[in-house]
């Protein structure tokens, strides 16, 4: 698992991502991807250090965090496995592939494998409409999905 | 041999079933042989079910192979890249390719899409230059002229909405490009983005310049890694080469825009959530007026528009207006790229004139299923668009004749579905989705897709006395949503119940037996 960043770490990269990000409009979604870019989430002693950055509230900071299926408020796991749930991957037999991930990783959804290995989101959409079922893995898309592609995918992350 | 130019697509599409594996293979084989080898890395063609469609050049023809697999190389090699069981012939003869009228996506899978040389060879940039000599009232004028309308679904005409910005008064104006392509079964913007970026760095440039806006903004979702990295390099070679920064093409028009990331809201595909999002805000949506056109980004008049219509635009001023409204239906005029998705045996982006029957799509174009059995169902315009039977399958591909068979054309994803389909599941998580994605601002979709859920569920169960509440549900969804993922949800909820009433009263006829 990731270790949450020290104190002074946090500080420190923080200020020079607000200020990579100063000139920009609108630049908190920025500075969030930024933040999870970092540290994999978005630690909550980040929250009041951005509000103070950018001159709102830690309200507001909270508020657009917990608003975007994105930004995690806690470490995920050492793998991102991402498997589409939409109709067209449904179509596809997305829903089997769903049922094996889950089987194997021994998770639902948001959940993460025993181990710290892997946590299991669902995605809406990689746009790989016609040759699902599509999932992405560590920001790695995948298509044309079998079991045994996931399998082969899955004991590769976790060798 | 020597001297080979060899095409492996970089598109997600392709990335995604190896097709970096084969291009390393063919670099790898060829080395071996001792052959030069020139390497392209194009968009796709579109023929998805082909992917990784590997393409050879002979005699200034381009031949194709696929799908291509890491193993087949050698053997491709070996046969001279001639006569192969994978051998396609000339990819522009293949029928399914050879149907299509290719506008908007004319170069997409033809060149490299990060050479600005490239593109210029293909037509590019031909449309700004006309552009820049041009008044705005004329490019106006030229716009509407074109007929063409918003490609995100809404089919509000684009010249209209560019007019109301180009006449709002302010010391700043935003082009921004809705690249937030969440619906199922579209991947249209992504193929654009990944296969010819300057078309919509181009249709944003010519934009700006017509509306008087200095700066753009892409909206792009972080679903789309391959989108965003070949966008960013895009831009900074047009930044690098004059095509955008202080003076666009040399000429007295500042012109210049970034990528922003999304973060994995569904919404933010709403005009009005999205610009709450660019600004840093929860993608709340918001009412309406004032339209985006008047105050839009941090307040100030902005176009909106998606990536298709943008991305249509240099065309439009390439060609002139009148040789794109030739083509098209009724009032919907020039191409539109369809993306025929799900279980289809030919899945892919098909660009064609509007008025192709939606029988003739998923039969003919699309081959019928993948696996083989019945088509049950396909749902057109995604997850907010309605499931159609085999009996409306004449219904011609147009805004208003959708609309009129109860539909809509949406982002024109075409979602193909077998007689296994469970019709009431396809109803459930249409209001699933709904819950997961709501922006919470207003009741009937925040509260109403969670009781859609529950309600789904209980006539699953055998509780038939449920079906007229689920109905009420949907109206009161329709009538009191303020965007369109609660006004929409009930198309393919009540089309579903509809067209597949059997579905819906699987487990009522058990409960009477």
């Amino acid at each position: 698992m990731p270790i949450p960043p020290a104190p002074a770490d946090l500080e420190g990269r923080l200020d020079a991502i607000l200020a990579d990000h100063a000139d920009l409009e609108g630049p908190l979604l920025p500075i969030l991807h930024a933040v999870q870019a970092e540290w994999g989430y978005v630690p909550p002693e980040a929250l009041p250090l951005i509000a103070r950055g950018l001159n709102i509230s830690r309200a507001e900071v909270h508020g657009v965090v917990s608003f975007y299926h994105d930004f995690r408020e806690e470490p995920a796991g050492r793998h991102m496995l991402k498997i589409c749930r939409a109709e067209a991957c449904q179509a596809r037999g997305g829903l089997g592939i769903e049922a094996a991930a889950k089987t194997r990783l021994g998770v639902d959804w948001h959940g993460t494998s025993k181990d710290g290995g892997v946590t299991l989101e669902p995605v809406y959409c990689l746009g790989l409409c016609a040759t699902g079922p599509a999932m992405m893995l560590d920001g790695r898309v995948v298509a044309r999905v079998d079991k045994a592609r996931l399998d082969a995918l899955l004991a590769e992350v976790e060798a | 041999m020597s001297g080979l130019r060899i095409y492996v697509p970089r598109d997600a599409a392709a990335l995604a079933v190896d097709a970096e594996k084969v291009a390393e293979a063919v670099l790898a084989e060829a080395k071996i042989r001792g052959i030069e080898v020139e390497l392209v890395r194009n968009g796709s063609r579109g023929m998805l079910w082909l992917e990784p469609l590997v393409e050879i050049e002979k005699d200034g023809t381009r031949h194709a192979f696929g799908p291509v697999t890491p193993h087949d190389v050698e053997a491709l090699f070996d046969a001279d890249w001639g006569d192969h069981a994978l051998a396609l012939g000339p990819t522009e003869e293949i029928d399914w390719f050879k149907r299509q009228t290719r506008l908007t996506f004319a170069r997409v899978g033809v060149i490299d899409p990060l050479s600005l040389e490239a593109y210029e060879a293909h037509g590019g940039l031909k449309g700004l230059r006309r552009a820049l000599g041009m008044t705005g009232a004329a490019m106006i004028d030229e716009m509407k002229e074109s007929g063409l309308r918003g490609r995100g679904g809404a089919g509000f005409p684009t010249g209209i909405k560019w007019d109301t910005v180009r006449l709002a008064e302010a010391d700043q104006k935003y082009i921004v490009a809705n690249a937030d392509e969440g619906d199922s079964g579209t991947f249209a913007d992504r193929m654009l983005m990944e296969g010819d970026p300057f078309s919509l760095i181009e249709g944003m440039a010519i934009a700006g310049i017509c509306v008087g806006a200095t700066r753009g903004y892409i909206y792009l979702r972080s679903e789309y890694p391959e989108a965003i990295h070949t966008m960013r390099e895009a831009i900074r070679i047009a930044r690098a080469r004059g095509v955008l920064g202080a003076s666009v093409l040399g000429s007295d028009f500042a012109y210049d825009m970034e990528v922003r990331v999304g973060a994995g809201a569904y919404v933010c595909g709403e005009e009005t959530s999205l610009l709450n999002s660019l600004e840093g805000k929860r993608g709340v949506v918001r009412a309406k007026p004032p339209l985006p056109a008047i105050e839009g980004f941090l307040g100030k008049p902005t176009v909106v528009n998606n990536i298709i219509s943008l991305g249509t635009v240099p065309v439009i001023f390439e060609r002139g207006a009148v040789h794109y409204r030739d083509f098209g239906l009724g009032r919907s005029r020039g191409t539109i790229p369809i993306q025929i998705a799900g279980n289809v045996k030919f899945g892919g982006l098909f660009e064609t004139a509007f008025g192709t029957s939606l029988g003739a799509l998923v039969d003919e174009i699309g081959g019928g299923t993948a696996t083989g059995r019945p088509v049950k169902a396909v749902q057109v315009g995604g997850p907010l668009g309605a499931y159609f039977p085999r009996s409306k399958f004449d219904t011609p591909f147009g805004y208003e004749e959708f609309d009129g068979e109860g539909g809509l054309i949406g982002h024109a994803g075409v979602v193909v579905f077998d007689d296994s389909a469970d019709m009431l599941g396809m109803a459930r998580f249409a209001m699933e989705f709904c819950a997961v994605e709501s922006c919470g601002k207003c009741t009937p979709c925040r509260i109403g897709a969670v009781r859609g859920v529950e309600t789904v569920d209980r006539i699953a169960r055998g509780d038939v006395d449920a079906i007229p509440l689920l109905t009420d549900l949907c109206d009161t969804m329709t009538d009191g949503s303020l965007c369109a993922l609660g006004g929409f949800t009930p198309y393919p909820v009540m089309s579903a119940l509809r067209h597949f009433p059997d579905d819906f009263h699987a487990n009522a006829k058990e409960a009477a037996e």
